[in-house]
């Protein structure tokens, strides 16, 4: 019973209680949080178990309504859905165990709305990856984004003005999706993504297919904010509540990207389309473009949301690289990236969030030295993110890059390869700025004055409370973790993943 | 002679994790500085003991092995106690306990902050060092060799001067290009290869590679490993990184790190690529080249020095490219040679610093001009400076001339009469370069030190027992440790070659 | 091009137009809400693609009545997009929804609704 329905339960263990909030939040808002809580602990379960039962037993389908497919609208669980459902809920769990209080701090007023557009954002993630048609993907891209245009007003004084440039932008992007699902489905008939893949072989010499692929992209890479269609990400990460960014940064622009492997890899068929028009590689070299760029911009940022945001961008890059390579190892290394790219984003964000609640900002020009003193297991788990997110072994980080380059290497992509590995440094050059700034006394034209009475300086501790601190560190010691386990969750769980196409 | 046999064994592993597992006491026991150094010194010991453990099975050409779980498709976390590994990770642990002792006296002479962080480093840096020396293949060799990377950072920016930290900052900007670079060549040598495995002699696989493929592999690899080797002209960041607390660059800038690149370029050459492939692509003569060069430019620029720690870095610059002349003249005599080096220098130059580190302590001088007389006041720190000195010169009672003699008999074999000659320039440069220093220790007068005695026991005892190891080295090479018959066990095994 | 090709597509011209219309506004237009405007043109545009699409020469409604005539589904409008397209307009109309709510509360802390003067009032 549970098991046939698994494709449905964990959207709408989301989307139920996304509507009971605001009803209970007029008479009783405190019971909101629990609520949020509640049911994001109730779908940790039923996504594992997702997960184990379609690595046990192959896929699951739910067909709503019980109108089969293709007439009917499909949800299935595959290895890849599952997986990454299993992604967002740990994630998200995490991130609002945390945000409750800086929720409390940053938007005291606003919680209700918080907690129930969290959910709604939620519910339109994981319908978005157990979705088996297209048009039924957009409605939930729909769902989610207007749930995200809500969560970056819930901000410091200019969030209104960033959700309104991402909600026109985020505009533009369905819109493009939803025209090129026009374009396939006027080819084709079908909108069912299994049917898709049955149909498409036949039709791909169609300019009309093509035209239709190439604006689902366009609109997917503003949604996942692939480079150069990343305006809108910095504005809207950093003046988002540090609540709303540490869930969005990590998660949104992953689904985008969940949605084009889904499109690209598993409703067309790669190696067909590139013979007729170079879209992967032209989101590979798009994409290093972007971890250039966004190095880059990151290097030149004097805030520490805004520069993770820029670094997510230059993330971004690695996941359409290995994308765009279209070989396995490419393709396990993007995936892994997801994955790790999630819980470094998280940590660092949660980080950012710990020192906006404790400290009141996140300049990386005010930070100084007596920062590692005052919060000692923030700036730890922060120096552990930033030693991933430069890809130094035995960190997560390191493992998809060495996916990625493997990748490269296998299909001789060179300039790939030293892409991958320039952004490496040049993460490195901005994630030291930071750390040297929090641990070592040096400005330029002072004394030395640190080093001369840092031993007898006494500091008063600012660390985070247990409940944001507990998340931090749980991110921080899981990069650790996978780093080592990552042989073992590519040989049992991404290998499965990979489309036989490749 | 490949018929190395390989038995499971944890204690490769224990001996890496013994160093990891004091950090966390360690840094429980920052505010009780006694059992915070009793930790240390128990797990210098210990690591010691464990490593000295596996020298019997490496000597019977049985090795232990731990095999824990696969990092990487068709790539296992290996670690192998051959005889190489065997033999580096007994220099780094065992100098380890000298230094742990040391650092004790400097950093309680000097009163340093942040001794906690200090001796955590440290020992996560033993770990790491021991990692390198046990990989079984390149993965495993990399990882440890980034988290040596990172590990020995804190100790670079010790002082927290800006000096310290912009050295901090070249340093880290070489050593992680440098990873960069060999993630690269790794990743590059599993695809064309399709194995990541050392092996005595070297993988067959590279010799049907293209000669372009092998000479850009190899190059990568140099880069990559020859960084931490500081071949010039990569060396750069070793006399900044001086900025370093003593027993740091003691042990770190003259055994543990800048060994690790050494070993790092051995095991390249002789377990990667192989002689075979060296020879018929000319990569041996490019190692004797670059090696050749980096030794005279650097014992050059080590005249021009007048800050005695950074004489004694570019003096190391020089030395550790003895053992990739070693390695790049390709015959048996100059293998053994080469390695021996990487023992002789570590116990010299440990001296050397040693003895630095105890004039800055308790004269707190830094510079030679100012040495003047110096011997007077601290005969037994400068007495062992002095031995020291001769051997790295090349002096026969003292193991620097042994290493010197097989490097001139491997070169006679090899027939390059040139690399005879440079070691015999390079032998007179270190005398040059020592002996104003011994000099003006003993035969020159100065007011500086009237005030001033020996250095304390913590510090002159360790430095006279490195002292007196490397006479007794000199004397009987394969004494206590084996380190002559383990160098020709590796010789002959990759080589390929019977022992004589 | 020929001259039938694009005479025979006018109503695709016109969405096409259309399209490119609303785009502009969302992107070069200073004004907040013509941005809103040119949003609600480019998602018009699109509906009205959809509906084209489905739309068929002498066919009817998709219901089964003999008083409208035969059974033969070739006479039927496909229906399908039509449906697709209600979900379409509730999201485009949410959408608008939330758009103006997020102009109120820009309005109401930076008093002014024209991109540059809003720039100007944010730094």
């Amino acid at each position: 019973m549970i098991e046939a329905n698994l494709p449905l339960l964990v959207p709408l263990a989301f989307l139920i209680p996304a509507l009971l909030i605001p009803l209970i939040g007029v008479r009783a808002p405190g019971a909101a949080y629990p609520l949020a809580l509640a049911a994001v602990l109730a779908s940790i379960p039923i996504a594992g178990f997702g997960l184990f039962r379609v690595i046990e037993s192959g896929p699951v389908t739910y067909t709503l309504g019980g109108w089969e497919a293709p007439i009917g609208i499909e949800l299935v669980l595959d290895p890849l859905a599952s997986f990454l459902t299993l992604v967002v809920t740990v994630v998200s769990c995490l991130v609002l165990i945390h945000a409750r209080h800086v929720a409390s701090v940053e938007h005291p007023d606003k919680r209700v709305p918080y907690y129930s557009l969290v959910l709604l954002l939620l519910a339109g993630f994981c319908g978005i990856l157990s979705t088996g048609d297209l048009f039924n993907l957009y409605v939930f891209l729909e769902i989610s984004s207007l749930a995200g245009y809500g969560l970056v007003a819930i901000g410091d004084k200019r969030s209104p003005v960033s959700a309104y440039r991402y909600l026109i932008l985020g505009s533009v992007g369905t819109g493009f999706y939803l025209l090129g699902i026009g374009f396939i489905y006027v080819m084709s008939g079908s909108l069912n993504m299994a049917d898709l893949a049955r149909i498409l072989p036949h039709i791909l010499d169609q300019p009309a297919v093509l035209a239709g692929l190439i604006l689902m992209v366009t609109g997917i890479g503003l949604k996942m904010a692939l480079f150069p269609l990343h305006f809108w990400l910095p504005d809207a990460y950093s003046s988002a509540s540090s609540a709303t960014s540490a869930l969005l940064a990590p998660l949104g622009t992953k689904v985008g990207a969940y949605i084009l492997i889904r499109v690209l890899f598993f409703v067309f068929d790669p190696a067909a389309v590139e013979q007729r028009a170079p879209i992967a590689s032209a989101i590979a070299w798009l994409s290093a473009g972007g971890v250039l760029y966004g190095s880059l911009m990151a290097l030149a940022q004097q805030e520490l949301k805004r520069m993770l945001a820029y670094s997510s961008i230059a993330q971004i890059g690695y996941i359409g690289l290995g994308l765009g390579m279209a070989n396995p190892l490419g393709f396990t290394g993007a995936v892994l990236h997801i994955l790790n790219h999630a819980l470094m984003k998280a940590a660092l964000f949660l980080v950012a969030g710990n020192l906006r609640v404790q400290l009141g900002h996140s300049n990386i020009a005010a930070m100084d030295h007596r920062l590692s003193r005052q919060m000692p297991w923030s700036m730890a788990a922060f120096t552990v993110g930033a030693l991933s997110m430069i890809g130094l072994p035995p960190t997560a980080g390191f493992f998809s890059k060495w996916y990625l380059v493997l990748g490269g290497i296998q299909g001789s992509y060179w300039v790939f390869v030293a892409v991958i590995l320039m952004g490496g440094l040049l993460n490195a050059v901005y994630f030291f700025r930071v750390v040297e700034r929090v641990y070592l006394p040096f400005r330029r034209g002072l004394p030395d004055n640190g080093a001369a009475n840092g031993g007898a300086e006494v500091v008063e501790s600012r660390e985070a409370r247990f409940s944001m601190l507990a998340p931090t560190l749980i991110l921080a010691g899981a990069l650790l973790a996978l780093g080592l386990a990552s042989s073992f969750l590519v040989n049992r769980v991404i290998h499965l993943m990979v489309p036989a196409g490749l | 002679m490949n018929d190395l046999s390989t038995f499971p064994s944890a204690v490769p592993l224990l001996a890496i994790l013994v160093s990891a597992a004091s950090v966390p006491l360690i840094g429980m026991s920052a505010r009780r500085p006694n059992l915070r150094e009793f930790w240390t010194l128990l797990a210098a010991g210990a690591k010691f003991a464990l490593v000295l453990s596996l020298l019997p099975s490496a000597l019977a050409d049985q090795v232990a092995e731990t095999r824990l779980f696969q990092i990487s498709p068709g790539v296992d976390l290996t670690l192998r106690a051959d005889p190489f590994g065997v033999f580096f990770a007994l220099i780094a642990s065992g100098l380890w306990i000298l230094t742990s002792f040391y650092s004790i006296g400097y950093v309680r002479g000097l009163k340093e902050k942040h001794q906690t962080r200090y001796f955590a480093s440290f020992a996560l840096c033993l770990s790491a060092t021991l990692g390198v020396a046990f990989a079984a293949n390149l993965l495993t060799f990399v990882i440890f060799f980034e988290v040596l990377t990172i590990a020995t950072y804190p100790l670079v920016i010790h002082k927290q001067s800006p000096e310290a930290i912009a050295a901090g900052r070249k340093y880290l900007a070489f050593t992680l290009t440098a990873g960069v670079v060999l993630v690269a060549a790794m990743a590059a040598t599993l695809q064309l290869t399709g194995t990541l495995e050392f092996q005595a002699g070297g993988l067959s696989a590279f010799q049907d590679l293209s000669p372009v493929e092998v000479k850009v592999l190899f190059g990568m690899f140099l880069a990559g490993v020859g960084v931490k080797a500081a071949i010039m002209p990569l060396h750069a960041w070793l006399p900044a990184a001086m900025a370093a607390p003593t027993p740091v660059s003691a042990l770190l800038h003259a055994v543990a790190v800048v060994k690790s690149g050494v070993f790092g370029v051995v095991r390249v050459a002789g377990f990667l690529f192989g002689p075979e492939t060296l020879g018929r692509f000319g990569l041996g003569e490019v190692m004797l080249w670059l090696g050749g060069a980096t030794i005279l430019l650097a014992s050059c620029l080590a005249f021009a020095e007048d800050n005695l720690k950074r004489r004694l870095a570019y003096s190391t610059v020089g030395h550790l490219s003895y053992v990739v002349l070693g390695a790049g003249l390709l015959s048996p005599s100059g293998l053994i040679g080469g390695l021996l080096h990487i023992a002789n220098h570590a116990t010299m130059k440990i001296v050397l610093f040693f003895c630095a580190g105890a004039i800055y302590v308790h004269a707190h001088k830094e510079k030679i001009n100012e040495l003047d007389g110096i011997g007077r006041a601290m005969p037994w720190t400068m007495g062992a400076f002095a031995l020291a000195s001769l051997g790295l010169a090349g002096v026969p009672p003292v193991n620097g001339f042994v290493s010197k003699w097989y490097l001139g008999q491997g070169a006679m074999e090899a027939g390059s009469l040139a690399v005879v000659a440079i070691l015999l320039i390079s032998g007179l440069l270190n005398a040059g370069y020592f002996a104003p220093i011994v000099y003006r220790a003993f035969f020159k007068r100065s007011d500086n030190f009237n005030s001033i005695g020996e250095a304390s026991a913590w510090m002159v005892v360790p430095l006279i027992l490195a002292a007196a190891l490397s006479a007794l080295l000199g004397l009987m090479p394969d004494l206590f440790f084996h380190f002559f018959t383990l160098a020709q066990r590796i010789s002959a095994q990759v080589l390929e070659v019977s022992i004589p | 091009m020929e001259i039938e090709f694009i005479a025979g597509h006018n109503l695709y011209w016109i969405i096409s137009l259309l399209l490119l219309v609303g785009l502009y506004g969302m992107l070069a237009k200073r004004n907040l809400v013509k941005k809103l405007v040119g949003m609600n043109i480019f998602q018009t545009s699109i509906i009205l693609f959809y509906v084209a699409i489905a739309s068929k020469r002498n066919a009817t409604v998709p219901v089964i009545d003999a008083a409208l005539g035969s059974v033969d589904p070739a006479h039927y409008i496909n229906p399908l997009p039509h449906t697709l397209m209600l979900t379409a307009i509730v999201v485009s109309v949410a959408t608008t929804g939330v758009g103006f709510a997020l102009l109120i509360s820009i309005f109401r802390r930076y008093r002014t609704l024209d991109e540059d003067a809003l720039l100007k009032r944010m730094r």
